[in-house]
C-alpha cells in the first residue's frame, strides 16, 4: 500500500518533470532559433558575411565564408539563406539541401528527409533574403529524453532500495503492535491479567494501558459475579438441607403428627429460602447498578408504605412511627436504592422488636450531616457483634425471625451505590439504632412543603 | 445412640433431631459453640454432629478444643462448603467423617452408625450375642433366627449393652442414653425396660449387677 503510494508519487513527479522540462527546453530553443536567424540576418546585412549572391549554391560548404564566423552548433542547428525568388544563397554544413520551410517569418514545422525540423525564418527586405534557422525535433527530444532518463534510472536504482526499507521500518514501527495483537489472539477467554506495560514503542503504551484497566475492570467484575455465586450456592445449601430433611421425615414417619409438623416446617424452609433467593438477588443487582444521577425519595411516604408492606407479615404486635421531622424532607437519592436500604433496617428492627414495641423512624442534623434514623427496642448487639454486623450472612446471637445474615450488608451496599453511609448503634435505652448519613445539602424540603427538618 | 448435633439452623437442627429420632437415635440439639460445650461437659454421647460454621466461631475450633482435652467421641462434620481444603482442614481437625450440605438422612443416620461401631472396635454392623442378633440399621433383633419385636428404648437399652459385651452399664448411664434433655425420665423407666426385654429374650439375658448396673449375662460364643 505504502510503496503503491510512494511508486505513484514517483511516477507523477516523473510526469510532471517530463512535461515542465519539455516546454521549457521547447522555450529555451526556440528562443535560441529566433537569436540565431536575427543574428545571421543582421551579419548579412552588415556585409560581415557576403552570400554569393550570384552564384548557386556552393558546392563545398566548407568555401563559404560564413564558415568562418563560426556558425552556431551544427549538430543542433542548421541555416539556409534563401532569396526571395527561391534561390538557395547559402547554408550550413548540417542544413539539409531542400528547403527547410516555404513561409515568410516566424516558427514553422517541416518535414524534410522524413526528418520533423522546427524552423524560424527571418527575412531581410534589403537584401532580398530570407534566413532559416532550424533544428531537429528528434535533437529536442532527445534533451529531453536525457533529462529524463537521468530521472528514472537512479529512481529505479533508488526504489527498490526505498522500497526496502520503508518495509522494513514499516515492519519494525508495528511489530509492537503485532506482538500485542498476537498475544491477545491467543489468550484463553479467562486469563484477564495484564499485558506487559514496558512495550519498546512508546506509541502504544497508553493502548496497552487502557487496556489493562479494561482488563482489571472485566476482571474485578467477575471477581465479584463469582464470589457471589460461590457464596449463594453455599448459603443456599443449608436450608435446602433443612427442607430435604423435613421432607424424608414425612415420608419416613408413620405418625400423622410429626408428619404434620414436618410438612409445617417445609413450607417454613420454602419461605425462608425464597426470602433468600430474593435478597441474594437484591445483593447481585446492587452491586450491579450503575450510579445514576438525579432522583428523589419522599422520606415520610417511603417509610410508610414499607412499614404497611412489613408490618403485614409481622402482624401488628410492633408499631412504626414516622417522626414529624421526616414529613416534607426530601432526600436526592435513586429512589430503588433508598427503599432497599430503608426496608432492610425496617425489616431488621421489626424482627427484633418485642411485641408491644415501637419502631422509630426519624430525622436528625449533625456534623454537616442529615442522619436519618431507625430506632428498635429489641436487645440490640454486643461490641464484637456490632463491628460484623454487615458482613455478608453475619448472624448475630439473638436470632428472630427468619434472618438470613443478608438484611444490614444489602442495606450497606444500596446506601454506598447511593452515596450515603450506614452507622449501627446500641441505644443508650436499649435497642439498636441504624442511621443513614447522607450529606447535609442532598436533604431539602420536597416540593410544595415546608422544610420539616429544621 | 445418644448423638448431640451442633448446627444453627433452626429447621436444619429440627430435621435432624426429629429423623434421626426417627432411626433410632436419641438427639440432643444446640445451635452454637457454646451450647455445644455445655451440652458435651453434662452429658455423655456416642457421637457428635457438628456444623462448620456457628454464631459464636467455627465448629473446628470446637472441635480442636475437643480433641485436645483429649475426648475420643466419633465426630461428623457437616458443611455446605465443597472445597477439599476444608474437608481436609476438617479431617486434619480431629473429624472422623464428612458430609455435605444437602445431605441424605439416611445417609447420616448410617455413617454415625459406622463411626460409633469403629469407635468400639467392632468389625461388623450386626451385633451379636450368644444367639441374639441385632441390626443397628434396620432395628432388628432376632433370636435364634426368630425375629423378636422391642420397642425403641427396648432396643437402645439393648443396643448399649451389646455394644460392649460384658461392660456393666449403670442405670443413669442407660438413661443418659434413652433419654435427651427435652424429655422427662420416668423414675424406674429402665428396670421396666430391662424388665420387658428379659421377658422377650429369656430371663437369664440380662444380669443385675447389685448396686451398680446391668451387663449381658454368660459367655459370647
Amino acid at each position: 500500500m505504502l510503496l503503491a503510494a510512494t511508486g505513484l508519487v514517483w511516477l507523477s513527479a516523473i510526469g510532471w518533470i517530463y512535461l515542465g522540462t519539455r516546454s521549457e527546453v521547447e522555450r529555451v530553443l526556440d528562443a535560441r532559433l529566433m537569436e540565431s536567424a536575427r543574428m545571421v540576418s543582421s551579419l548579412v546585412a552588415s556585409r560581415e558575411v557576403a552570400p554569393h549572391l550570384e552564384a548557386g549554391p556552393a558546392a563545398d560548404g566548407s568555401e563559404l565564408p560564413w564558415k568562418r564566423l563560426g556558425a552556431p552548433d551544427r549538430q543542433q542547428l542548421s541555416c539556409q539563406i534563401w532569396t526571395f525568388d527561391g534561390v538557395l544563397v547559402a547554408r550550413s554544413d548540417s542544413a539539409p539541401a531542400g528547403p527547410l520551410g516555404e513561409h515568410r517569418a516566424g516558427f514553422t514545422e517541416t518535414v524534410v528527409d522524413g526528418k520533423l525540423w522546427r524552423v524560424f525564418a527571418v527575412e531581410n527586405e534589403q537584401l532580398g533574403l530570407r534566413v532559416l534557422v532550424g533544428d531537429q525535433m528528434s535533437v529536442r527530444d532527445g534533451l529531453v529524453g536525457d533529462v529524463i532518463k537521468g530521472l528514472v534510472l537512479p529512481a529505479s536504482l533508488v526504489m527498490p532500495l526505498l522500497a526496502a526499507l520503508i518495509w522494513l521500518s514499516v515492519g519494525r514501527g508495528l511489530a509492537p503492535l503485532d506482538r500485542v495483537a498476537a498475544s491477545l489472539r491467543e489468550r484463553s477467554a479467562a486469563d484477564l491479567s495484564p499485558l506487559p506495560e514496558h512495550a519498546p514503542a512508546a506509541e502504544i503504551r497508553p493502548l496497552i494501558r487502557s487496556l489493562n484497566g479494561l482488563f482489571a475492570r472485566v476482571a474485578g467484575a467477575r471477581e465479584r459475579e463469582r464470589n457471589f455465586t460461590a457464596y449463594a450456592a453455599h448459603e443456599l445449601r443449608t436450608p435446602l438441607a433443612g427442607l430435604k430433611t423435613q421432607v424424608q421425615i414425612a415420608l419416613a414417619s408413620d405418625e400423622e403428627a410429626v408428619r404434620r409438623k414436618a410438612l409445617e416446617q417445609v413450607v417454613r424452609a420454602v419461605d425462608r429460602t425464597s426470602r433468600l433467593v430474593r435478597q441474594l438477588l437484591d445483593t447481585a443487582e446492587t452491586e450491579a447498578r450503575q450510579p445514576e444521577p438525579g432522583g428523589e425519595v419522599r422520606l415520610a411516604d417511603a417509610f410508610a408504605m414499607l412499614a404497611a408492606d412489613l408490618q403485614g407479615a409481622r402482624g401488628t404486635a410492633v408499631r412504626v412511627t414516622v417522626e414529624p421531622a421526616l414529613v416534607g424532607a426530601g432526600l436526592a437519592m435513586q429512589p430503588a436504592l433508598f427503599l432497599l436500604a430503608a426496608r432492610n433496617l425496617l425489616e431488621n428492627a421489626l424482627a427484633h422488636s418485642p411485641d408491644g414495641g415501637t419502631v422509630r423512624c426519624g430525622l436528625r442534623l449533625a456534623g454537616g450531616q442529615a442522619r436519618i434514623t431507625i430506632e428498635d427496642e429489641g436487645r440490640g448487639m454486643d461490641e464484637a457483634e456490632l463491628a460484623r454486623a454487615t458482613e455478608r450472612f453475619f448472624r448475630g446471637r439473638h436470632r428472630a425471625g427468619p434472618g438470613s445474615g443478608l438484611g444490614l450488608s444489602i442495606a450497606e451496599l444500596a446506601l454506598e451505590r447511593g452515596g450515603a453511609s450506614l452507622r449501627l448503634a446500641n441505644r443508650r435505652e436499649g435497642g439498636l439504632r441504624a442511621e443513614i448519613r447522607v450529606p447535609h445539602h442532598r436533604l431539602h424540603a420536597a416540593p410544595g412543603q415546608e422544610h420539616a427538618a429544621d | 445412640m445418644r448423638v448431640l448435633v451442633v448446627e444453627d439452623d433452626e429447621l436444619l437442627l429440627n430435621g435432624l433431631q426429629v429423623g434421626l429420632g426417627l432411626g433410632g437415635f436419641t438427639v440432643d440439639a444446640v445451635a452454637s459453640c457454646e451450647e455445644a460445650e455445655a451440652a458435651l461437659a453434662a452429658a455423655r454421647f456416642d457421637a457428635l454432629v457438628l456444623d462448620l460454621m456457628l454464631p459464636d466461631g467455627s465448629g473446628l475450633e470446637l472441635l480442636a478444643g475437643l480433641r485436645a482435652g483429649g475426648s475420643t467421641l466419633p465426630v461428623l462434620l457437616l458443611t455446605a462448603r465443597d472445597a477439599v481444603s476444608e474437608r481436609i482442614a476438617g479431617l486434619d481437625a480431629g473429624a472422623d467423617d464428612y458430609l455435605g450440605k444437602p445431605f441424605d438422612l439416611d445417609e447420616v443416620a448410617a455413617r454415625l452408625r459406622a463411626l460409633v461401631r469403629r469407635a468400639a472396635g467392632q468389625a461388623s454392623a450386626m451385633l451379636s450375642w450368644q444367639d441374639i442378633r441385632l441390626d443397628p440399621a434396620r432395628q432388628a433383633v432376632s433370636r435364634g433366627g426368630e425375629p423378636v419385636r422391642l420397642s425403641r428404648r427396648e432396643f437402645s437399652i439393648l443396643h448399649a449393652l451389646m455394644e460392649r459385651p460384658g461392660a456393666i452399664l449403670s442405670r443413669s448411664r442407660l438413661e443418659e442414653r434413652l433419654y435427651g434433655w427435652q424429655e422427662d425420665v420416668e423414675s424406674n423407666a429402665v428396670e421396666v425396660h430391662i424388665h420387658h426385654l428379659r421377658n422377650k429374650l429369656g430371663s437369664r439375658v440380662i444380669e443385675t449387677v447389685r448396686g451398680i448396673g446391668y451387663r449381658l449375662a454368660g459367655e459370647n460364643r
